[in-house]
């Protein structure tokens, strides 16, 4: 019989692993070897996996994604979850789709993107950190309340005509085959790594995923580090909108549809515990690069992006239960 | 009696008959008892899955891939009927519960067994069951005129001036008033939730009463994937697509805790029921469908918020504040 958490007792190893060994057996190796398989086979499969403008486009499958990712990981980290991402962005769109029906330039529609995350993002924090409510349940609820007006304002219309200037964002290239949103991603995923693992903040974004009720007498002031992820979570999901919106050149309600649990698969495949207090933005981003190099590679092989999805729920369960299972026919114990 | 009248279930029992009255106010007859056994008959499927995922939430779980389970069930019977027209009903409707039983003990099993938290694993399961189904049927349609006469009749027949399927959902919510309130099990459930440590020290095994939960919500599922192909006589990939946080929703809004241990079968019927009065006004009233999004997620809002100051209900085990 498992016993239940709580009443568990911690396995106390009797002597400290090495440095090395340490590393060795980290989640991210293990991911990293992953990455690093399927693109050998993937290679081997398809004579046009290797072609650079190939690998380029596959970055598309991801980048977005993997933006929102990183501010959805701190967020996990901190025990709490965002699933009303995807409805941002479809909010995000309608609401840049709108004022370029009255000739907004590029950078009013940058800022109209930026706000309506800021918005989206106090208001789910707003709900979560000065009413207590579970963000689960709120943010299902304005995932629906967000796609829901651009529902209202769109129906079953669509905005076209974005200025040309402004596609460069979704489908500019800043340096051969270097694209602006695997650019963007870089340095979103440095920032995010250096927020996470290099400052006070991210610490405390650890510590109150651990321990709520410890953060707070340690002096964490932890509504506002959840209020801060609630914002970022929220413009990171404009800026994806904006992303997004400039590559596809056109906004329907449907725009995004489902992203939010493909963010979440990216954030706990990445090793990010779901429980909080644990996780790397590396794990994230080898997690973003096995995502798009999966859906890619089977897309070169002619199979449907439906039968993708099944590689990568196997692929969430089946690294998380791999570890496990191991542990459970040797100890005979989960963890 | 006075204990009822200031529960939350007594408060949107109010808020289904103010929204059915408002309704009929601007188009007569909405109010009428054919027209609401007709919303009722609508939403019988959601109640039922919304029922399957209360005892999963009671223990502290929640399970995201019931539509996708819906929609794999539904897809195999369809397959089945227009293959083999000659097998009975019953028979495919068995298929259906144990195809969906099977489903649901995967996960349970993976929460019970390997510990992982239930919404990777039905996160994972919601994508691998919907892609099962592109595999099973190669992307194909299974259409109206491919299924037997009897298969498509089987939930509109008439017993007693109401629909077979109705009948199935009252069958389903007495079941599950006398299993949850009844049983051991149901007692357990809630014990599991309220505090899942204690539990353990009053002898109940906390990781087979969640298995049991998935169990029941997967056969469930898989009844309601029957159900759903055969009402609206056409199976294919997408049926049901984004369905679960619907089903989710009606749970919130029935007043079913998040955080497991608190939440009543009454709730989440008429959270359920809710959500199914609304899309069934909203034509009626003259509102476009496209609103539909938007008000069931305020209405999710609303309900949280509103529930959060509030008499905890039936605490077997408490948890000490944190």
């Amino acid at each position: 019989m498992s016993i239940a958490e709580g009443t568990r007792a911690r396995h106390v190893p009797d002597r400290l692993q090495s440095r090395s060994g340490r590393i060795l057996r980290s989640w991210e190796v293990l991911l990293g070897g992953i990455a690093i398989a399927i693109f050998i086979v993937n290679s081997l499969a398809s004579p046009y996996f290797l072609d650079p403008w190939n690998l380029s486009d596959a970055t598309f499958n991801f980048t977005e994604k993997a933006m929102i990712a990183f501010a959805m990981a701190l967020l996990i980290i901190a025990g709490e979850i965002d699933l009303s991402v995807a409805g941002i962005i479809a909010l995000a769109s309608t609401a840049m789709g709108w004022a370029a029906q009255y000739e907004a330039g590029a950078a009013g529609l940058i800022c109209i993107g930026l706000g309506v995350g800021v918005i989206c993002g106090a208001f789910n924090g707003v709900l979560v950190t000065r009413l207590g409510l579970p963000s689960i349940v709120v943010t299902i609820g304005t995932m629906s309340l967000f796609r829901g007006i651009s529902y209202i304002v769109l129906g079953d219309q669509a905005f076209n005509g974005y200025p040309s200037d402004f596609a460069f964002f979704g489908r500019g290239y800043v340096f051969w085959v270097i694209s602006f949103e695997l650019v963007l991603f870089c340095t979103f995923a440095a920032i995010y790594g250096v927020i996470l693992h290099a400052t006070n903040f991210g610490r405390q974004i650890y510590a109150i995923g651990n321990n709520p009720t410890a953060a707070t007498f340690a002096g964490i002031h932890v509504a506002r580090v959840k209020m801060i992820l609630f914002l970022l979570t929220g413009v990171m999901s404009g800026i994806a909108a904006i992303c997004l919106t400039a590559r596809l050149g056109s906004t329907r309600p449907s725009i995004a549809f489902a992203w939010e649990l493909e963010v979440v698969t990216m954030v706990v495949l990445g090793g990010v515990s779901i429980l909080g207090g644990a996780g790397s933005i590396l794990g994230v981003v080898i997690a973003a690069l096995i995502m798009g190099m999966v859906t890619f590679g089977l897309g070169l092989l002619n199979v449907p992006g439906i039968v993708m999805s099944i590689f990568i729920g196997a692929l969430l369960i089946g690294v998380i239960a791999l570890p496990r299972l191991i542990r459970l026919s040797r100890t005979g114990r989960v963890a | 009696m006075s204990r009822f009248v200031k529960s939350r279930e007594a408060i949107l029992l109010a808020a289904i008959v103010a929204l059915i009255a408002l309704v009929e106010t601007r188009f007569t007859g909405f109010a009428a008892p054919g027209n609401l056994a007709r919303v009722f008959n609508d939403t019988s499927i959601l109640i039922i899955l919304a029922l399957g995922q209360t005892l999963v939430i009671l223990t502290r779980c929640i399970d995201l891939s019931q539509a996708s389970n819906l929609a794999l069930t539904g897809m195999v019977t369809a397959m089945l009927n227009a293959a083999h027209p000659g097998i009975p009903v019953v028979v495919l409707i068995a298929v259906a519960v144990a195809l969906g039983l099977l489903m649901g003990a995967f996960n349970g099993l993976l929460v019970w067994k390997l510990d992982i938290p239930p919404i990777v694993v039905t996160l994972g399961t919601l994508t691998i069951y919907r892609g099962i189904i592109f595999v099973v049927s190669g992307g194909a349609w299974v259409n109206s005129h491919e299924m037997s006469a009897a298969y498509k009749a089987f939930p509109r027949a008439d017993i007693l001036s109401l629909p077979v399927m109705s009948w199935i959902c009252i069958a389903v919510i007495a079941a599950f008033a006398v299993g949850v309130n009844r049983t051991a099990l149901g007692r357990a459930l809630y014990a599991v939730g309220g505090n899942p440590g204690a539990a353990v020290y009053t002898g109940i095994d906390v990781g087979r009463t969640r298995f049991w939960a998935f169990v029941i919500a997967g056969g469930l599922a898989g009844l309601c994937g029957y159900l759903w192909v055969s009402r609206y006589a056409v199976a294919y990939t997408d049926v049901a697509g984004g369905f679960e946080l619907d089903i989710v929703a009606a749970c919130v809004i029935g007043g079913i805790s998040i955080s497991g241990g608190l939440g009543t079968v009454t709730g989440a019927v008429l959270g359920a029921l809710f959500l199914g009065t609304i899309k069934n006004a909203l034509p009626v009233a003259g509102i476009s469908p496209f609103w539909q999004m938007a008000i069931s997620g305020a209405a999710i809002i609303v309900a949280v918020t509103f529930n959060r100051r509030r008499a905890p209900g039936r605490v077997i085990l408490k948890e000490a504040a944190a």
